[in-house]
């Protein structure tokens, strides 16, 4: 069954593919729209650079978003994979890549997703999440949790975030 | 004291909406335990040894009197009538009943008050000093600052899943008295050379089971970037702080492992990208967080000697129980909550209500809580302090005992936290009934004795005077004793004095303890100073030179 996710506030279909999902013998360079680990990044990167279709990338909690950086505009999509309820480095990496980066591609939340997350995460830079299947219908309504914030991320970069009151 | 703006209350408000949601879909079925123990974490909410106890956030220790008042109604109707106050300055309820805990919650937004964050491993309450603005010698009142790390601080999108809780303690005089040396992250407001006033920041301190004290991470911060570099340290942190072992995930385990050089090298590295981001603190938003923090209006009185010609406990009270003021003819004033049979830190509905009423009559409608589980009225007038002291003593609130030997701090214990391995308050109850000749206490002068129930160190046992940790030893609780703690700004850790003992033998093996002191002091020396000179070696002989007679 096609795999369903939540991308810029609407219920799609996901036209990604991780790599780690195909069968051995698939020709990968025929999939537009891959997904492939950073660690075949970082060790094949020749390899890759040259792949025809829209690449993307997923970020462990352990890969260093900074390695990642002179390469970020090559990337159509980059995840971070979220293994637990309770590790957040992902925040981190989301914020990096926006702010620091200028990562501007879809921005992918994996792994452990709920709803109860999405606010914080959309805060961090996020724009798609592949959320838990029971968790999706009405799960846009998590964006609108809080009406303001205290301090400025990638939503509110701007100087004097502070003192908008 | 800060007053939420339309912001604030909205904000507190959705909080309130989210997880009345959130214990729906927990109760219906459609959360499991542990998806919902996640979401409770971020809210104060523990399941424990006999029911939930929900912690309920007072920033850095300020009350006002219908907060306290709004406290006391709710430990009447939803819990058993009376609350807990902790040495983080919260307030904990041990009797809630989970369904009732959205309710309890929409109460304490109606007075500004919350349990955001006070529980998982995100940033928790901001701590300080329960003499802020009042002390003599202070170079800033600190609470505007802990109000915009309050702020900063509430529903970071970045920092809400930490390795590990992240506490931070601002001070702004020499005394510390918020124990910021064994906080993940110390601020210090200082003065440079140029005499401009600005932080030092501490960092990778913390209790539990490695104790460790704060190193200086930076001497000296211009205040415009404080927020700046705690996000620097909270990323780094974050990226780096180990997340395979819940025991060594704190802060202190990263700044000892990389050494203090290379902690500050790779914040200061993070802090150089994004310090001149949106975070920088302008001097308008100092100001109007100042402006909430303005000194009420006190009269122009002289000061007196309200003791004078008064009964002795009178004198002993004020001796003891009040503090010098920065205004003249004006006293602070403690409620002590160490009385011989209650729990340490525990206060009553009651109690609590009339301490609001007394605060509306004697000190500007506000309360403080102290991180020694005390309460205290900051601006009382001298000459009123003996009708306060009738008033306080008619209802069990006037032991004078701060900072003496009975003004315990001591942690829940196995009576309520499911993590303890020993119970605290009835070693508390031995220790009292030992000690109750007030002459003796008085005597030892200023002592400090804290007792954790287990290694986690709520009742930061490591830097007492005389520490006391409950340890499971075969099924059974034992105590093992420490001495030569401190957490002031002299901090140190307390040594083991040997194998620990069993619960009838503490009261004798502290007596032991103070023996030797009594006997080897010179002069005025503190306990303290007395273990610090003579090292452990007298008091563990002393100790341990015959059995405690059974």
């Amino acid at each position: 069954m096609p795999r369903r996710l939540l991308r810029d506030g609407e219920v799609v279909t996901d036209d990604w593919q991780y790599l780690s999902e195909l069968e051995e013998a698939v020709d990968t360079t025929a999939i537009s729209g891959l997904i492939i680990p950073f660690a075949r990044w970082a060790t094949e990167r020749d390899r890759w650079a040259s792949h025809p279709g829209r690449l993307g990338v997923v970020l462990l909690p352990a890969d260093k978003v900074e390695q990642l950086a002179p390469d970020v505009a090559r990337f159509a999509l980059i995840a971070a994979e979220f293994p637990g309820p309770t590790d957040g480095r992902g925040y981190t990496q989301g914020r990096l890549l926006r702010e620091r980066y200028r990562f501007t591609g879809e921005l992918r939340a994996a792994g452990y997703v709920r709803r109860d997350q999405l606010f914080l995460l959309a805060r961090c830079g996020f724009n798609s999440f592949q959320l838990d299947t029971n968790d999706l219908p009405g799960a846009t309504s998590a964006f609108s949790t809080f009406s303001a914030e205290y301090q400025p991320s990638n939503d509110e970069g701007l100087p004097q975030a502070l003192e908008r009151r | 004291m800060y007053r939420y703006d339309a912001m604030d209350k909205r904000l507190v408000d959705e909080r309130v909406a989210e997880f009345r949601d959130q214990t729906r879909r927990f109760l219906e079925g459609s959360l499991s335990d542990d998806e919902f123990k996640h979401l409770r974490l971020r809210n104060g909410l523990y399941i424990q040894t006999h029911a939930p106890m929900l912690r309920v956030a007072i920033p850095y220790g300020l009350l006002s009197s219908a907060q306290l008042r709004m406290l006391g109604s709710i430990a009447r109707r939803y819990d058993r009538g009376y609350g807990h106050f902790t040495t983080r300055q919260n307030l904990q309820y041990n009797w809630p009943k989970l369904e009732t805990v959205p309710d309890i919650l929409a109460e304490l937004a109606t007075v500004e008050m919350h349990a955001i964050q006070t529980s998982g491993n995100c940033i928790r309450n901001t701590t300080s000093d329960h003499l802020a603005g009042v002390t003599p010698n202070e170079l800033e009142d600190p609470r505007p600052w802990c109000e915009i790390i309050r702020q900063w601080s509430t529903f970071h999108p970045e920092f809400n899943y930490l390795p590990r809780k992240f506490k931070i303690a601002v001070t702004g005089a020499p005394q510390d008295r918020a124990a910021s040396l064994v906080h993940d992250v110390g601020v210090h407001i200082v003065k440079n050379a140029e005499g401009v006033l600005g932080f030092e920041i501490l960092a990778g301190g913390g209790l539990g089971r490695t104790p460790i004290i704060g190193q200086v991470v930076r001497d000296f911060l211009p205040r415009e970037h404080l927020l700046s570099y705690l996000e620097a340290i909270l990323r780094v942190y974050n990226l780096e702080g180990r997340r395979d072992n819940l025991t060594k995930a704190r802060i202190k385990i990263l700044v000892k492992s990389l050494g203090i050089a290379e902690f500050k090298r790779r914040v200061e590295t993070e802090w150089e990208l994004i310090r001149d981001g949106g975070l920088r603190v302008s001097d308008a938003e100092v100001e109007r967080m100042r402006n909430h923090f303005n000194p009420p209006a006190y009269k122009t009185l002289a000061d007196s000697d309200p003791a004078a010609g008064k009964d002795a406990a009178f004198r002993a009270w004020y001796r003891y129980n009040t503090a010098a003021h920065k205004v003249s003819g004006y006293r602070v004033v403690y409620i002590s909550l160490k009385k011989a049979d209650v729990a340490p830190g525990d206060a009553t509905d009651a109690q609590m209500e009339l301490i609001a009423d007394l605060a509306d009559r004697y000190s500007f409608g506000e309360i403080r809580v102290t991180h020694t589980q005390n309460l205290l009225l900051a601006d009382v007038e001298q000459e009123k302090a003996f009708t306060l002291w009738q008033t306080l003593a008619a209802h069990g609130l006037a032991t004078p005992n701060i900072g003496t030997l009975t003004d315990m701090i001591c942690c829940p214990g196995l009576d309520f936290c499911s993590l303890a391995n020993a119970s605290s308050i009835d070693v508390a109850r031995l220790i009292n009934d030992r000690f109750d000749d007030y002459d003796y206490v008085y005597d030892l002068g200023e002592l400090d004795v804290k007792m954790s129930g287990c290694m986690n160190a709520c009742g930061h046992h490591h830097v007492g005077n005389i520490g006391i940790l409950g340890v499971d030893k075969g099924g059974e609780a034992w105590y093992q004793i420490t001495i030569g703690g401190a957490a002031g700004a002299d901090a140190s850790l307390g040594t083991v004095i040997g194998p620990s003992v069993r619960k009838a033998d503490v009261p004798e093996t502290i007596s032991r303890l103070l023996a030797v002191y009594v006997e080897q002091r010179r002069d005025d020396e503190r306990f303290l100073d007395t273990v610090r000179r003579l090292g452990v070696k007298p008091f563990k002989e002393r100790v341990y030179a015959a059995p405690v007679a059974a």
